[in-house]
């Protein structure tokens, strides 16, 4: 078997003594799309954050591309390497709900900035990489707007391109339309939906079911910081085996 | 009014007012030089160096201005070493004395102010860097420097306003900046309403044209005003 693009195994983490994950685990082979669904306050957000470590689990491991990082408790606070976190992050993208764009920056200027500074390409190189990415998300005529004379549908896919940048073995999205009027909503979703047909690895939270369902290759159901239903995409929609799975679906179906 | 003895006395004044310029814009340099770590400790993960600058900037705030510039006037030559170090002939002279105590003073309010515009730069754009690999160093200098500086600009502004107009405390070790000049004349004169006017006049000029500067540097680094085409239709 071919080794996996992502494995996060075992992660917990609590806030203020309450736990939030409860041991997730989640595996992506290379190319594979997975939805991770669940209530609010189920966990989604926490587990994708954790993945990279924009939040520190108290335990569990990540592996992305033969880079491991596992946290261990150690007496005062946690032991993990900074350096390696760094070097796990550039190959992990993330594009998050509020777009995050630097708003002092061009779109341009936003999508070289890591290449230039983390990965250390050439300046026009990474231009003409940029250009090409803005192409894909049909952006290239915006390249020198800023991104607050930007519509959110824009921001975004420029928060996207930013992502795709570093060329990453995984992305992660985290609700990546849930911020967006609803006219805009699609034409995010489109630019995901060409990601995967690329076969990137991507791991999607969202609430966008009909996606969700159309996109992804394996769902995974949380539920108060486990995992409660895992399996084929096509499987988990038709007949969910968890009855919270099921009554989940049918409450965002109607 | 001597409006002749005015205009007679511009020259000097002009002269008064350039070293009044000098004085603000080294000690400003210096104090924005000085206060970046100074705010960067601040905001430092670490408790102990939050709390390290804590007393200088309660010192430096929390006393007036008149008593640091003679602290270091008259308190420094008190201490031996002081006086038998290499740096004694600076530190004898008013003019590096006004310097020091300047620059000390706004070193502590702008790293306040840039304290604040630190804390105000929205954690998510923080995030979107760390997320992509950029160590906590890189983000600082690209990131949130970047963006608290423009956001601190209004702030700053003030505070080199009220940096000109604290320098007038810089006649009294003997400085001949706007002030020291106007008292200097009038000793000669006896004309303190025309000349003060006057030299009252250069401030508010110094004032005006900062205040212009500053507006103009707030727009140029703007993020949310008009498209900066650089070189293209
Ligand atoms: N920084 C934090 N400090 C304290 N509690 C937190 C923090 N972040 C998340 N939580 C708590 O952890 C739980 C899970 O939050 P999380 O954001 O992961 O849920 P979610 O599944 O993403 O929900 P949503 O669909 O609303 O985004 C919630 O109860 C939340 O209040
Ligand atoms: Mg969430």
């Amino acid at each position: 078997m071919d080794t996996p693009a992502l494995e996060a195994l075992d992660i917990h983490k609590s806030f203020l003594g309450h736990e939030v994950l409860r041991g997730v685990s989640v595996r992506a082979r290379d190319g594979e799309v997975i939805a991770i669904l669940g209530s609010s306050g189920s966990g989604k957000s926490t587990f994708l954050r954790c993945v990279n470590f924009l939040e520190v689990p108290e335990s569990g491991t990540v592996r992305v591309g033969g880079e491991e990082v596992r946290v261990r408790r150690k007496r005062n606070g946690y032991a993990f390497d900074q350096k390696q976190i760094n070097r796990l992050r550039a190959r992990v993208g993330f594009v998050f709900q509020s777009f995050n764009l630097w708003p002092h920056r061009s779109v341009l200027d936003n999508i070289v900035e890591a290449p230039v500074h983390v990965r250390r390409i050439p300046r026009p190189e990474a231009v003409a990489r940029a250009e090409s990415l803005l192409e894909k998300v049909g952006m290239a005529d915006r390249r020198d707007l800023y991104p607050n004379q930007l519509s959110g549908g824009q921001q975004q896919r420029a928060a996207i391109a930013r992502a795709l940048a570093m060329d990453p073995d995984v992305i992660l999205f985290d609700e990546p339309t849930s911020a967006l009027d609803p006219e805009l909503v699609g034409e995010v979703l489109g630019v995901i939906r060409r990601l995967a047909e690329e076969g990137r690895t991507m791991l999607i939270v969202t609430h966008e079911m009909g996606f969700a369902r159309e996109v992804s290759d394996r769902t995974v159901f949380l539920h108060q910081g486990r995992v409660e239903e895992e399996g084929e995409s096509s499987e988990v929609f038709a007949g969910p085996a968890s009855d919270r799975m099921r009554r989940f679906l049918s409450g965002h179906l109607t | 009014m001597d409006l002749r003895l005015m205009v007679d006395s511009l020259p000097q004044l002009l002269l008064g007012m350039l070293a009044t310029l000098e004085l603000v814009a080294l000690s400003g340099a210096l104090g924005v030089v000085l206060a970046v770590p100074v705010a960067l400790a601040r905001v430092s993960p670490r408790a102990w160096v939050r709390a390290a600058p804590l007393g200088y900037i309660f010192f430096l705030r929390g006393t007036p201005l008149l008593v640091q510039i003679f602290l270091v006037y008259y308190g420094l030559g008190q201490f031996e070493t002081v006086r038998e170090s290499v740096l004694w002939p600076v530190l004898r002279e008013a003019y590096w004395c006004a310097i020091i105590a300047f620059t000390l003073n706004t070193s502590a309010y702008t790293a306040e102010i840039l304290r604040g515009a630190i804390q105000a730069v929205p954690p998510g754009e923080v995030e979107a860097a760390r997320a992509l690999g950029m160590s906590h160093a890189l983000t600082l200098r690209r990131v949130v420097l970047p963006r608290a500086v423009r956001m601190a600009l209004p702030a700053y502004g003030n505070e080199v306003i009220l940096m000109v107009k604290g320098s007038a405390l810089a006649s009294t070790i003997t400085l001949l900046d706007l002030t020291g000049m106007a008292r200097t004349i009038i000793a000669k004169t006896y004309k303190p309403l025309e000349i003060f006017l006057a030299a009252g006049l250069l401030y508010l000029l110094i004032t005006l044209v900062i205040t212009r500067l500053i507006r103009r540097a707030e727009t140029h680094l703007s993020t949310t005003a008009n498209p900066r085409p650089k070189g293209r239709p």
